[in-house]
């Protein structure tokens, strides 16, 4: 046990190395963020009036930051499906480390990644004419915000990719979740155009809140969202802090179980 | 004493629908090489993940080092290398990084780790690869990184799952060669194959699993002499046949032909009976194409303990269903 820390940061950095021996990698997890901000600002971004100054691209920005930690569930997911199923998970297992260092390690690589995918994007975005209007403080917070989002994500990656093994099925199933979630939500357009029972999932839908809660720390107006008397969409900071703190501590044990009780 | 003890392991798959060990038992004495020989779907992984601490047993019990495998894995871990089929290295990255990675989780230092890296590389003459991505080696190369990589602290057993298979003839060579310079360091190996050259080369003792049971053990020599001694083999020109039938049957009581030019006779005396035959022939001035005795090969002893040849049985679930826990 006391060499819990070692063993996460050997599995975290043997991710890195990863990064540095196929760069490419690094380099399409980057241009795909990139790729939509530029899509979005210069495809929709004339046809959506927002009333907001600065245009949709302020309102883009959270949408895109949050749809993209999102993806970190499939990720994450992909990623342990593959060791599994190219027998690296065994050979682990087959090590006397310590339980569960294995999965936390991949989690905090997938984060670490998230890192630099948001600092990429976040420069994309000024380059297009994104301007959080709010204190570095506040700006700050946004990004933990979704640092953490992603985070917490990645250990329902964990479950999924541990659950599901076929790494194919696998990256098809987080995109069966992910994208209906960051769709079904406030990231690209406005919720009162959806049907009234859409309208009601997308308030409650943790990538709203979050999108909300980041346009909120950026500077903008809290708008955007379905029926503005409803709870999340009033209390987009304290709903998003709920959702990462029950997903965490959900399928955090659950997830390090069922890794310890997985065998291919 | 004995290194491993496994003791009527049952596992089954598909809530009890496929019965991959069947109350199987084995054990290998220390500093020995037992090779645990069957086809495919035998039930061979099955057991050494149950013993490498990959995977409960559904009843029986299991020691290494004399530490029970289920009760404390933990500690098993500490003792055992293991290397093959299914234990992998990280192919995106070199052998270098692999190999100090694994240094780490060994919980080497830093420093120990590269040392012991560099002399894992140069020992399995891996030093010129050592920077090259893992997915550029070659097949042998692989399986040789692979098991470097099992030998990173000096482990008390080694479990090595099926070493050679999908290797080419020379990879395999390699391998085996590598393997007996292990065994010669005088390490306990458990190793699983199904090739029946490859148990008959590095193996003290052999265990033939068929459907997760025990179907045969000892060594290469009582398996062969359970199934027949040495064969008496004259090859000769058709016209000569009938007098050469004649010839063996003075030697041995049950001679047989195996196609039309070839005449097969269990003999007792070894040499001497196929100097007899020899002389014999030399005599009656038959020249044979093809004389000599034969020992049965491990083929012919699959054959006779299970009925079939040693081929891939489909009675393996290819893929798990949902829900059944493996």
């Amino acid at each position: 046990m006391k060499y819990v820390i070692s063993d996460v940061m050997t599995i975290t950095k043997r991710q890195l190395l990863q990064l540095a021996r196929i760069p490419e990698v690094l380099v399409f997890s980057t241009i795909q963020p990139v790729m939509f901000v530029l899509l979005f600002r210069f495809v929709f971004g004339g046809s959506i009036s927002t009333g907001q100054p600065g245009g949709y691209v302020q309102l883009l920005m959270p949408g895109i930051f949050v749809q993209t930690v999102a993806f970190t569930l499939a990720a994450t997911a992909v990623g342990l499906a593959e060791d599994m199923k190219k027998g690296l998970i065994d050979r682990f297992r087959s090590l006397p480390i310590s339980r569960g260092a294995v999965v936390i390690g991949r989690t905090f690589g997938d984060a670490l990644l998230n890192i630099l995918v948001l600092t990429v994007m976040a420069a994309a975005g000024y380059a297009v004419g994104w301007r959080p209007t709010a204190g570095s403080l506040s700006i700050a917070l946004a990004f933990l915000f979704l640092f953490m989002f992603g985070y917490a994500l990645s250990w329902i990656g964990i479950y999924v990719g541990l659950a599901v093994k076929e790494a194919r099925t696998v990256q098809s199933v987080g995109f069966l979740v992910t994208f209906p979630l960051t769709f079904l939500s406030n990231a690209f357009a406005p919720t009162t155009g959806m049907p009234k029972a859409l309208q009601y999932f997308a308030e409650w839908n943790p990538v709203s809140t979050m999108v909300a809660a980041c346009r909120q720390l950026f500077g903008l107006k809290n708008e955007f969202g379905a029926t503005a008397s409803s709870w999340p969409s009033q209390h987009p900071l304290e709903t998003s802090l709920l959702y990462m703190v029950l997903l965490m501590v959900v399928f955090i044990p659950l997830s390090i179980r069922k890794y310890k009780n997985t065998s291919n | 004493m004995k290194s491993v003890i496994a003791e009527h392991l049952v596992k089954t798959y598909r809530n009890g629908e496929v019965k991959a060990l069947d109350d199987l038992s084995l054990d290998v004495e220390e500093g020995t090489v037992l090779s645990v020989l069957g086809p495919n779907g035998a039930g061979k992984t099955t057991t050494v993940r149950i013993l490498a601490t990959l995977l409960k047993p559904d009843s029986g019990i299991a020691t290494v080092a004399g530490i029970d495998v289920i009760k404390h894995p933990d500690k098993v871990r500490e003792l055992i290398g293991l290397s093959g089929q299914y234990a992998a290295v990280d192919e995106t990255l070199t052998g270098w990084d692999n190999l100090v990675m694994f240094g780490r989780l060994y919980h080497l230092g830093k420093a120990a780790s590269i040392k012991r890296a560099e002399d894992l590389l140069e020992r399995f003459s891996l030093t010129d690869s050592a920077r090259r991505p893992i997915k550029t080696y070659s097949g042998g190369m692989r399986r040789r990184l692979d098991l470097a990589a099992s030998l990173i602290v000096q482990p008390k057993v080694l479990f090595l799952d099926e070493p050679t298979t999908g290797l080419d003839p020379r990879g395999r060579q390699e391998m085996w060669e590598v393997i007996q310079e292990l065994v010669k360091g005088g390490v306990t190996l458990l190793l699983t194959t199904q090739y029946l050259e490859e148990a008959d080369q590095l193996a003290d003792e052999i265990t033939v699993i068929d459907h997760g049971k025990v179907i045969a053990r000892g060594t290469s020599d009582a398996l062969k002499k359970q199934v027949g001694g040495e064969r008496l083999e004259i090859t000769v020109e058709n016209v000569d046949i009938a007098k050469t039938q004649e010839i063996v049957s003075r030697i041995s009581a049950s001679a047989t032909h195996t196609d039309i030019r070839t005449i097969s006779a269990p003999v007792t005396t070894g040499s001497i009976a196929l100097m007899e035959a020899l002389r014999a022939l030399d005599e009656a001035k038959i020249h044979p194409l093809d004389i000599g005795l034969k020992r049965p090969s491990l083929d012919d002893v699959f054959l006779s303990l299970t009925g079939h040849v040693a081929e891939e049985v489909v009675t393996e679930p290819v893929k798990k269903k949902r829900g059944g826990k493996k």
